[in-house]
């Protein structure tokens, strides 16, 4: 373990969660606090003389504006809004600032929430600031939930963008596209799911095809996505499940799983690594890549795969920063990190070495903005959401494993222990946790891990679906809902 | 550098390195149940023992750096008879369970018996001393087949960090290690690492022995961490998977997911057989009533009244195609859900 070999450990978590225990510093903060906090470092390291500034001068731009802001971020200041000690924050300003090489890590804690944009600017402020980029083990790292997020970022499934993030509305690239693909394509970007189900209830979008997601559990507010889904004129979900939003699919479509088909995973560190079929799919379910190239070729256009690699050659020769990966590569090297350009091309483990993708790096001013949704006397109490160690997403995988769901069989909602006092609410009661938008029912764990008047729990029941209660206010900019914070009251049922 | 003689050749190597590392470089063979690439070394088992110099004195080579001018031996009777001690001394305790034990055939109490012709076992006064756990619903841990080696200790301490595992009067008495419930996180590590067959997943109980299993190297499907996995297959089925020791971003590490959490696989609740919406009912239907009758519907969608959401966990070629068919169609609303 890094911490064993003379590493520090700062933690930032609404819940003093495991890793809390190794920290040199813990810091506790209010859900929906992120960018005071960090505001708040950026203060200290900038007030105490620890700011990188022949980092700051030769490779950034945008410092005063950032510093004016973050002047008011006043250790004590910061307090107030984040429950976080004074003291702390300056421990951790210092620690951070003073190591050699500090990376920071983060997942959706930081992205979930109205300002989460403004969150990761900040992030980037605080490690542009001490110069912690562009060098082994530093940066700033988003931790990826799914095991191909960033892959499937990178193939394009996002609203805007082809391959390697050239955009739809790029003449050069669309030409590119419409030459290779023999199609003409729509230069206007698409809405993402979040809007989708909107336009959907408008009216403007009739026919989802959904492959290998679960919208109906992992959303924001379920309860509008099943009103969207059931507006729909014709739904096709194609999973290896009968998941909660198949089974309101006009076509469900049986699809292999990982061990049963061959293809490549990008991973959190943008390493394209190879996926190999192990086994056969079930009855007569079929890969994903098969499916839609079957369907593809019912509608006419004429596609030709044999197999992942013919594919995969498609998607290097079309995307620069794929460009010198291949099959015969991955198999004999084992995984390559993107930017990989050329077949010489060794990868890129890190990136921002000399430069960052627009030249300089830009500090944002970022201000603290309080969530969407603050409890006030009727919902009391802030409820963040989550996961636990033995389940994953939807749980459409993990509850279909017995040894996990053995294990763990149900939802434990995380209640602190004041507040379960309060309510007369005893371990394993069960408990009815209710938002503005709907109620669950489920049974309470009462703990210490998280501070009072702060609820937690997970996505992974459907039993007692959380996201009924969530807030589908988005970030503006990113259209992520605030899945992590928002205001419910909790009452004992039996 | 510092340059020694191994069984009679002469042999360059950095100064921090040990006899064992010395001996492996040459291609010598030495036996050993209580080291691991990276995890501290204790020597211990006393396996691994060489002879060095004249004196014949007898030093664990695992933990002992070379020294400029060593002459080491790595085979004699001498060394062969104090490993076949060790050897006797372990399996005085041990139940003779080979015949059906899942490490059969990978264990390496059994293949250094053999190596060195430990046999004529007596098992007239043969007793187990220490219960059978299987308290949890990932692993079985069966101490009477325990050597003592402290993999697992080490292990569960130095990578996992949760040290719920501990060995029981380290020394020359030591017992086989304890384990704490509630602070493992059942990773399977120890596992893994476990030379016998002490530890034994649950799920592969009964599937295959180890020299009948394919092994297929993949990558996890839960989290964007992507670590190696092997996956253990007999008759078209995954009956274990292990860390892949050999990837660069796991290094052989897991979590319970990625260890156990496999037998989704084989769930009756899989989907087997496309199905069509009739009166209200989903149906089976044939691939091909299926992806016509969705041809149809597409085709009757004009662009933009079409949207899809790939998948965060399907492949980057099922991505690629996912949203080429999309927007192949006229239609940009492709998403998946990255922001979730
Ligand atoms: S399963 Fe993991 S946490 Fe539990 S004892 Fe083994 S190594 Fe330690
Ligand atoms: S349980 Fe296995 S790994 Fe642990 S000490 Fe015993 S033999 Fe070694």
């Amino acid at each position: 373990m890094a911490k064993k070999k003379g590493a520090s450990l700062i933690v930032a978590d609404p819940r003093k969660i495991e890793l809390a225990e190794e920290a040199d510093v813990f810091m506790q903060l209010r859900p929906g606090t992120n960018t005071a906090l960090l505001n708040g470092m950026i203060n200290v390291i900038i007030e105490e003389g620890l700011a990188d500034e022949q980092f700051i001068r030769e490779r950034t731009e945008g410092y005063e504006e950032m510093a004016s802001v973050v002047k008011k971020y006043t250790p004590d200041y910061v307090e107030g809004i984040t429950g976080v000690a004074a003291a702390d924050i300056r421990k951790a300003a210092r620690l951070y600032a003073r190591a050699e090489n500090a990376g920071i890590y983060y997942t959706m804690g930081i992205t979930q929430h109205t300002d989460g944009t403004n969150a990761v600017s900040a992030i980037a402020n605080l490690a542009m600031v001490t110069g912690n980029l562009g060098k082994p083990s530093s940066g700033v790292n988003p931790l990826r939930g799914q095991n191909n997020v960033q892959g499937a970022c990178d193939m394009g499934a996002l609203p805007g963008v082809f391959t390697g993030y050239q955009g739809v509305d790029n003449e050069a690239a669309r030409a590119k596209f419409e030459e290779a693909w023999g199609v003409k394509l729509n230069p206007v970007p698409g809405l993402t799911t979040t809007e989708m189900f909107d336009s959907i209830l408008e009216g403007k979008i009739k026919v989802l095809y959904v492959m290998g997601e679960n919208p109906l559990l992992s959303d924001a507010n379920i309860n509008h996505v099943e009103e969207a889904l059931e507006k729909l004129d014709f739904l096709v979900v194609q999973d290896i499940f009968l998941t909660e939003t198949a089974a309101k699919a006009d076509v469900v479509l049986p699809a292999a799983a990982f061990a049963e088909k061959s293809g490549t995973f990008t991973n959190t560190e943008r390493r394209v690594q190879m996926v190999r079929q192990a086994i056969d799919p079930p009855g007569a379910a079929k890969a994903d890549w098969v499916i839609i190239t079957d369907l593809a070729n019912k509608l006419g256009l004429g596609w030709q795969y044999a197999g992942p690699a013919d594919i995969f050659q498609e998607i290097a020769q079309l995307t620069p920063s794929y460009a010198g990966i291949s099959y015969e590569r991955l198999e004999q090297e084992g995984g390559l990190q993107w930017p990989c350009p050329s077949a010489d091309h060794a990868g890129t483990p890190y990136l921002h070495k000399d430069t960052f993708s627009r030249g300089k790096g830009l500090f944002k001013p970022i201000e603290y903005q309080p969530p969407a949704e603050e409890p006030d006397q009727e919902y009391p109490l802030v409820l963040t959401t989550g996961r636990n160690r033995y389940h994953y997403h939807t749980g459409s995988m993990t509850r279909q494993s017995k040894p996990l769901s053995t294990y763990r069989p149900e939802e434990l909602a995380q209640v602190n222990k004041t507040d379960a006092e309060r309510l007369g609410i005893k371990d394993g009661d069960l408990i009815r946790v209710s938002s503005r938008r709907g109620q669950v029912e489920v049974k309470a764990a009462v703990t210490e891990a998280v501070p009072p008047g702060v609820m937690f729990m997970t996505f992974h029941f459907h039993e007692s679906p959380v996201n009924v209660l969530t807030n589908n206010k988005l970030d503006p900019i990113s259209k992520t809902p605030e899945l992590k914070v928002c205001a419910v009251k909790l009452e004992k049922i039996a | 550098m510092v340059s020694l003689t191994i069984n009679g050749k002469k042999v360059e190597v950095e100064p921090e390195t040990t006899i064992l590392q010395a001996a492996n470089k040459l291609g010598y063979f030495i036996p050993t149940f209580c080291s691991a690439p990276g995890l501290s070394l204790v020597g211990t088992c006393g396996m691994c023992v060489v002879q060095v110099d004249k004196t014949g004195t007898l030093l664990a080579s695992c933990n002992t750096p070379v020294a400029e001018g060593m002459v080491v031996y790595t085979d004699s009777e001498q060394i062969h008879a104090a490993r076949r001690e060790v050897l006797n001394n372990l399996r005085a305790g041990h139940p003779l369970d080979c015949l059906t034990c899942e490490k059969s055939g990978a264990c390496l109490l059994q293949d250094y018996c053999y190596l060195y012709g430990v046999f004529q076992m007596d098992y007239s006064g043969y007793k187990r001393k220490y219960e059978l756990d299987d308290a949890n619903p990932f692993f079985i841990r069966d101490m009477n087949k325990c050597v003592k080696c402290g993999l697992c200790v080490r292990t569960c301490h130095e990578i996992n960090g949760a040290a719920a595992v501990s060995l029981v009067n380290p020394g020359a008495n030591v017992e086989p290690p304890v384990f704490n419930e509630s602070s493992c996180v059942f990773c399977g590590m120890c596992v893994d690492i476990c030379p016998v067959g002490a530890l034994t997943p649950k799920q592969r109980l009964g599937k295959g022995r180890t020299w009948e299993l394919k092994r297929i190297k993949t990558i996890c499907p839960y989290c964007g961490v992507g670590c190696g996995l092997e996956l253990q297959v007999k008759d078209n089925k995954v009956v274990n998977v292990e860390g892949d020791v050999t990837s660069p971003v796991n290094r052989g590490q897991t979590c319970v997911k990625g260890h156990f959490g496999f037998d989704f696989l084989e769930s009756p609740a899989r989907l087997t057989s496309p199905l069509i919406r009739k009166n209200g009912e989903l149906v089976e239907a044939t691939w091909d009533e299926a992806l016509s009758l969705i041809a149809a519907r597409l085709k009757q969608a004009k662009g933009e009244e079409l949207a899809g959401l790939a998948s965060a966990r399907a492949t980057n070629e099922d991505n690629y195609l996912f949203q080429k068919l999309i927007r192949s169609l006229g239609s940009n609303h492709v998403d998946h859900c990255a922001r979730l």
